[in-house]
């Protein structure tokens, strides 16, 4: 059995998800005996592949054209295609990133076969993987596994492994492969990549966060959370709907498209807890979640929690923390 | 130019999910279904640049006979014709049966654009609008932020990670995954919901359709997640509670 893992990099800079990847991919390895291919793809990745080479890995493959110094979905699908073609792997793993998601099914269909995307966890069983992932906005967890005939392609969430418990010691010597692009076949242009004009903020940089979600209905009701902020000392964000509805500024979101955080006190008010939120903070030290609802899933991650109406909380919270100083 | 937009109705966001031991899918009595939401922002999109560019809105969507409701919806805001691909049992298709269906109908369309939302808030997988690019054999753009159509090409503002957009271009016809909060949708008015019950919903089944699947991936069970982190829900009045999280995080986690 052989898994493919497919890394991810742009202008030469890793995105660290892939090394994720890798790490569930060894540990799919030692339950079932596969071997690992790992791949990069670009238009100069030598020196990518040899950083590749050091992990445990049984194969280092390096796909280098032209056509792929810069992201398109018809490039990578092609080229992907005809190395999976060649090196008929039984299972391919890719990081669940946002290029990921634009070319990775399509991949998989001009291949007749299905993805199991935006897995979080991985065990063998009764002779086959099953993959863990999350449904109703990670209300819901749900074993899936394959069907039909491989390859079998999955991708996994940011954050579901750790990337630096990707095992080293690999001896594999990395192999040019070469592929067959023409640019009439690339159908998107890609032109420049940008920020937004100001990212003044740095929340990566603050102590303690207060972020908001749904659950504070109105933008009138905003200053309460800003009121709890001023007197904790930290800083205001919030969940995607919250930036969305243009409540607050989207420099001050928290989540898979906006910023990542690691506070060492993070609470989250009238937060749900969807996956895109949650791999943005599961990091901080300590997690305080105040919430309605007892079952939603920003407890699964929380040290302290408060269930009940945020608007009476709130201002308790902030009159507590007053007193206390 | 005209557009279909994907359409799909899932559980409301508060309802409670039920799940009978071993299903793949929750119990439906007792809970209300809404738009998924990403769908709306794609909604909202289609109908804007119908509104800028002429030509009509289609919206499709699959599902069990409530499904219709979204697309009722997408016809009071103003999509001209609804699409109704009835399947009470879409919930056991994979992400390419899913696939397969929509394309089988929208094929049966003249379209400039297809437009999908990111993703759908109960099975969240993500794929439909990639999947369609494929078995339509056109281009497509993802994570959408801002669209301008102009000379049969498109220029499309893409999200990327961590704070990252990018400009790409592609010709038409094509198919865009549009990202929540491009736009604000609109709400339906009154004179909008009282025109949509004079607009046609074609109903057609996976069998009218010629779709055959064969699944690539089956989901053995849906379960409520076990916790990983001991969480200490503190107990109370509001005042108590607050006390008790002052008390702990000064003296507990020391992180005040």
């Amino acid at each position: 059995m052989k898994i493919l893992v497919v890394t991810e990099q742009r202008d030469g800079q890793w995105n660290r998800a892939s090394f994720e990847t890798l790490t569930a991919a060894q540990q799919a390895a030692r339950a079932t005996g596969a071997s690992i291919t790992a791949v990069v793809a670009g238009k100069s990745v030598g020196s990518l592949a040899k950083e590749l080479a050091a992990y445990k890995v049984a194969e280092v493959l390096a796909i280098e054209h032209d056509l792929l110094e810069k992201y398109t979905p018809d490039g990578y699908t092609l080229a992907l295609k005809q190395v999976i073609t060649e090196a008929r792997p039984d299972f391919i793993f890719f990081p669940h990133t946002y290029q990921v998601r634009d070319f990775a099914p399509k991949l998989a269909a001009s291949l007749g076969r299905g993805m199991i995307a935006d897995c979080v966890g991985l065990r063998y069983e009764n002779g086959h993987l099953v993959f863990v992932r999350q449904m109703f906005q990670g209300k819901t967890a749900a074993d899936v596994i394959f069907q039909g005939d491989a390859p079998w392609f999955a991708s996994f969430q940011a954050g579901a492994f750790r990337g630096d418990q990707a095992e080293t010691g690999g001896s594999a010597a990395p192999r040019n492969v070469n592929v067959d692009l023409k640019p009439e076949q690339i159908r998107t242009k890609p032109l420049e990549l940008f920020r937004e004009a100001k990212q003044a903020v740095d929340l990566t940089q603050a102590p303690i966060i207060v972020a908001i979600g749904r659950g504070i209905k109105e933008p009138t009701n905003i200053p309460l959370a800003e009121k709890l902020a001023q007197t904790i000392g930290g800083e205001i964000a919030a969940s995607r709907p919250i930036c969305d509805e243009g409540w607050l500024p989207m420099e001050r979101q928290i989540g898979s498209s906006g910023q990542t955080v690691a506070p060492k006190l993070y609470l989250a008010i009238g937060i749900s807890g969807a996956i895109q939120h949650v791999v943005g903070m599961k990091g901080s030290r300590t997690i305080v979640a105040i919430n309605k609802d007892a079952n939603a899933p920003i407890f699964e991650v929380a040290d302290y929690g408060i269930v009940g109406d945020l608007f009476e909380i709130v201002p308790a919270l902030t009159e507590e923390l007053a007193k206390s100083k | 130019m005209n557009i279909v937009v994907c359409v799909k109705q899932v559980p409301a966001k508060d309802a409670p999910l039920a799940i009978p031991e071993g299903a793949a899918w929750i119990r439906e009595t007792d809970i209300g279904f809404e738009l998924n939401e990403p769908d709306g922002y794609a909604l909202e999109e289609a109908l804007r640049l119908k509104e800028k560019h002429g030509g009509e809105v289609v919206a499709v969507s699959m599902g069990p006979e409530r499904s219709k409701q979204a697309i009722k919806e997408a016809l009071a805001k103003g999509a001209e014709r609804g699409v109704h691909i009835s399947d009470d049992k879409f919930y056991e298709l994979d992400p390419l049966g899913s696939a397969r269906c929509l394309a089988a109908a929208i094929k049966r369309e003249k379209f400039d654009l297809v437009l999908t939302g990111l993703q759908s808030d109960d099975h969240g997988f993500g794929q439909t609008g990639v999947l369609l690019a494929e078995l339509l054999g056109l281009p497509h753009a993802t994570i959408i932020m801002q669209i301008d159509a102009a000379d049969g090409r498109l220029k499309l503002k893409r999200e990327l990670e961590a704070g990252w957009f990018q400009w790409v271009e592609l010709p038409l016809p094509a198919v865009l995954s549009i990202q929540s909060g491009i736009n604000k949708p609109r709400y339906a008015t009154l004179k909008g919901i009282m025109a949509a019950k004079k607009k046609e919903i074609a109903t057609l089944t996976r069998a009218e359709l010629g779709v055959t699947v064969s699944p690539t991936q089956r989901i053995e069970r849906i379960y409520v997640p076990k916790k990983t982190k001991k969480t200490e829900i503190l107990t109370g009045t509001a005042k108590e509670a607050a006390a008790k999280l002052v008390e702990k995080l000064k003296h507990e986690a020391r992180v005040l």
